[in-house]
């Protein structure tokens, strides 16, 4: 019961975070609503049995998160742009048509990985027995 | 006439959250509370979908639903804090 509603709130999640440009939803939100499904993992089970599930660790989610959305916005300075500028390309791809793509899109991925792997740490954080 | 039932009811849910938060103030324990507490998420979640009504727009649907999913999760977590006295257990004892 826990795993179909796991993956019900992980859908909810990317489809949060992918329908951030012309619509409520975005990075942040995303990373959001991924954390609260690993919460929901981590309040059924216990620390041990979802740690071997999930073998990565929170943390470097985080770092990795923060490296590519930081990458990201470094890139642009190659090409002669200021920090953080964005660019679109229109793209025929075979069965979702023209489709949008952006490097928008690759910068909040960074944002909800930082998000997800920084929210988990701190629920494990302040949740951890002191004895 | 549509819109003056709708306003009503939105009165009527903020007095329902209002006598909600007074049993959180005053309740005598702790299950008292976190009933009271879902009770509050319920009615926020009516609430937006009647303010949806009433503005005419979908921008506020994922927001029931992310509501939905937080309510559920803080009472779960609540629940299980009452039953067994640690919210994230190390080791899991069946």
């Amino acid at each position: 019961m826990t795993k179909i509603v796991f993956f019900i709130i992980l859908t909810f999640g990317v489809e949060l975070f992918l329908s951030g440009h012309n619509n409520p939803g975005g990075g942040f939100i995303g990373g959001l609503v991924l954390s609260s499904a690993f919460v929901l993992l981590y309040l059924v089970y216990d620390i041990e049995t979802v740690h071997r599930g999930t073998p990565f660790d929170f943390k470097r989610v985080a770092a990795f998160g923060v490296f590519l959305a930081v990458g990201t916005g470094m890139l642009s300075l190659l090409f002669g742009e200021s920090f953080l500028s964005q660019t679109t390309w229109l793209v025929d791809l075979p069965v979702f048509g023209e489709t949008e793509l952006g490097t928008m899109t690759i910068f909040e991925a960074g944002v909800a990985l930082t998000v997800l792997g920084v929210v988990v740490t701190i629920i494990l954080g302040i949740s951890e027995d002191v004895e | 006439m549509i819109e003056s039932m709708l306003t009503i009811s939105v009165i009527l849910f903020a007095l329902t959250i209002l006598v909600a938060v007074i049993r959180i103030i005053l309740g005598p324990s702790l299950p008292d509370r976190v009933v009271a507490l879902d009770v509050i998420g319920v009615n926020l979640i009516a609430t937006i979908a009647v303010v949806s009504v009433i503005l005419n727009t979908k921008a506020f649907l994922e927001a029931i639903l992310i509501l939905g999913i937080l309510s559920f999760i803080g009472t779960i977590a609540f629940s299980k804090f009452i039953e067994r006295g640690k919210i994230v257990e190390r080791e899991r004892d069946r």
